[in-house]
């Protein structure tokens, strides 16, 4: 499924050359719009010529609605692409610095390289000073970190904020699209002077378009289980095979690594995870977990998620969804819970775990007051133990697909 | 004023704005759907000034966190998909400008205000649209269009404030442009 790896498939020289390509159709683009004529931007801002704002919102709907439904479809991976992180007021502050910017130059950074291209001088200069402005904030934004890091609210998208879902978002920004575009000619109409023809295809394009975001609707997003379907057939193997469960010892030897980013996640109710739990395990809800997938996603690379059952049926499910969300090194406590208590509470270190036993996900073992993890079995003694404990290590740390940022 | 005439006999007119922007929503998408990345402009120029003063003061490099970041040690801060990206914005550019007879050294401006008023403004518009770029992480193509089409909050903000600073600031300086 899209996007793909690009440095695996075509090598770092090959990928470099898509990019290459995309740049140049997005330079090509931004040429035949218009945008290495600065007078051209600007009038924007005087209600002449809305050029800027019908390419920008056409552009962006379009992109979005394709996106929206190639995700709906599972054609395209959504939790792969780069949404780029909220940092909300740097973003506004930014921005109201770039308006100004704006309109006192008459480009911005893209179309600048645009008019440079066709040899525009005004275009050399402002070039000049994106690089000037670039290497003044280099050399000030250490003494202003703490505000430029402020305000961070991760991958926030605006179905997550309205809690809607993606279609009626995008069927909204289209509506509202639409109805810009509306509003931009009839401002054209009362200040511009310039009359261009519209198109025949203009209310047709704008039917299609909405069609196509209504259709987001109905196709939906696919859930956790419906990606985990579609990518069963070459993950259900791993599962049979057990080559993700990993015995308690290899757990304990992970908790004791230092080299590892070690994430434990506990799928149990609260109760159990009350009465017993292991030192750093963080209970999760299912609900949860598809938005942790997001932050997992952006975890280091060496970091390796355990997830743990009272046995290993909702840890299984966990891992099913958590996978289907592109998360690397993901791997199930073998036996559960019940399992690690019997070799670390019970001393029983040679002691087997049928995969095919009947079990029905109860806690085992009793305590005498709901301990959480202050029992000696939440956090053993790795160096006196690991002599005593034999198991196959199944932990290969697997590279992921790093998302890059927008900007670079 | 002369400059503007002949470009308009001899070059083609700009396509309509809708079309280019399905044009360039298509290339968007295509940028995603291949690299899971959108478009960008400013962190290719970024990665430029980076160069260049990684070449002159390492040592300067080392010591930023913030530069440290893009060119800290050994690192290249041109081995970067957005460094090729900026080079084929240029390309795409020059060859689209070539095909319509668009490309020609000239300096466009509004009609009240000389050429080197318009140079000594642009730089200094550049300047601010640089800083307020890297201060907003993207600018135009890499926050507003990128961002926006992934339904990123910040980056709808973005937009609004860039728009907004924009109009802000219209009135003040028409002279500039009209």
């Amino acid at each position: 499924m899209a996007p793909f790896p690009l440095e695996i498939f075509f090598g770092k020289f090959g990928a470099y050359l898509v990019y290459l390509f995309i740049g140049m159709a997005f330079g090509a683009v931004l040429e035949m719009a218009g945008f290495a004529h600065s007078p051209k931007l600007a009038a924007q801002f005087y209600f002449k010529d809305m050029t800027v704002l019908k390419v920008m919102f056409t552009a962006i709907v379009v992109a979005m609605t394709l996106i929206v439904l190639a995700s709906g479809l599972q054609l395209l991976d959504f939790s792969r692409l780069w949404v780029n992180p909220t940092y909300l007021w740097p973003g506004i502050i930014g921005g109201l610095i770039m308006g100004l910017g704006f309109i006192i130059g008459g480009f911005c950074p893209g179309t600048s390289l645009v008019a440079l291209a066709t040899l525009r001088i005004d275009g050399l200069f402002f070039s000049l000073g994106v690089l000037t402005g670039i290497f003044f904030f280099g050399e000030t934004v250490d003494s202003f970190a703490r505000y430029w890091n402020s305000s961070y609210l991760g991958r926030l998208t605006i179905p997550d904020w309205l809690g809607l879902g993606a279609g009626p978002v995008v069927v909204i920004i289209v509506l509202m699209a639409l109805f810009m575009f509306w509003g931009g000619e009839q401002l054209e109409k009362k200040f511009g002077n310039l009359n261009p023809p519209a198109p025949k295809w203009k209310l047709p394009a704008a039917a299609v378009l909405l069609l196509a975001a209504i259709l987001t609707v109905f196709i939906g997003q696919p859930s956790a289980m419906d990606k985990w379907n579609k990518i069963a057939p070459q993950k259900e193997a791993a599962l049979l095979e057990r080559e993700i469960q990993i015995h308690p010892g290899e757990l304990l030897s992970l908790m004791n690594d230092e080299t590892k980013n070690l994430v434990m996640l506990d799928m149990r109710p609260e109760t159990d995870y009350n009465i017993f739990h292991l030192r750093d395990a963080k209970r999760i809800t299912n609900e949860e977990l598809s938005n942790l997938a997001i932050d997992l996603l952006n975890e280091p690379a060496n970091t390796v998620i355990v997830l743990m059952s009272n046995d290993e049926e909702p840890a299984t499910t966990a891992w099913k969804i958590l996978t289907a969300s592109s998360v690397p090194n993901i791997y199930i406590l073998e036996g559960g819970i019940n399992y690690w208590l019997d070799i670390f509470k019970n001393n029983e270190f040679t002691k087997s775990w049928d995969p095919q036993a009947s079990r029905n996900e109860v806690l085992t073992h009793s305590f005498p007051a709901a301990l959480g993890y202050r029992h000696i079995a939440a956090d053993p003694d790795y160096d006196n133990l690991k002599d005593k404990l034999q198991y196959t290590p199944k932990v290969k740390l697997v590279t992921k697909v790093r998302r890059q940022g927008g900007c670079g | 004023m002369t400059d503007k005439k002949t470009i308009v006999s001899s070059a083609k007119p700009y396509m309509n704005p809708y079309l280019a922007g399905i044009l360039l929503g298509i290339v968007l998408f295509a940028a995603f759907y291949l690299t899971g990345n959108g478009l960008g402009a400013s962190g290719g120029l970024n990665r430029i000034v980076v160069y260049f003063q990684d070449l002159l003061v390492p040592e300067h490099i080392d010591r930023t966190p913030y530069l440290l970041d893009l060119a800290g040690g050994d690192k290249n801060p041109l081995d970067n998909w957005i460094t090729f990206m900026v080079i084929g914005t240029l390309l795409g550019g020059f060859l689209s400008g070539m095909l319509h007879k668009r490309v020609k050294p000239m300096t466009a401006k509004g009609p009240n205000i000389s050429v080197r008023s318009r140079w000594l403004l642009a730089f200094i518009g550049g300047a601010l649209m640089g800083y307020g770029a890297r201060f907003a992480r993207g600018c135009t193509s890499g926050q507003a269009l990128s961002g926006g089409a992934v339904l990123s909050a910040g980056s709808w903000a973005f937009m609004f404030a860039v728009f907004a600073g924009g109009y802000a600031l219209a009135w003040f300086v028409r002279k500039l442009w009209n």
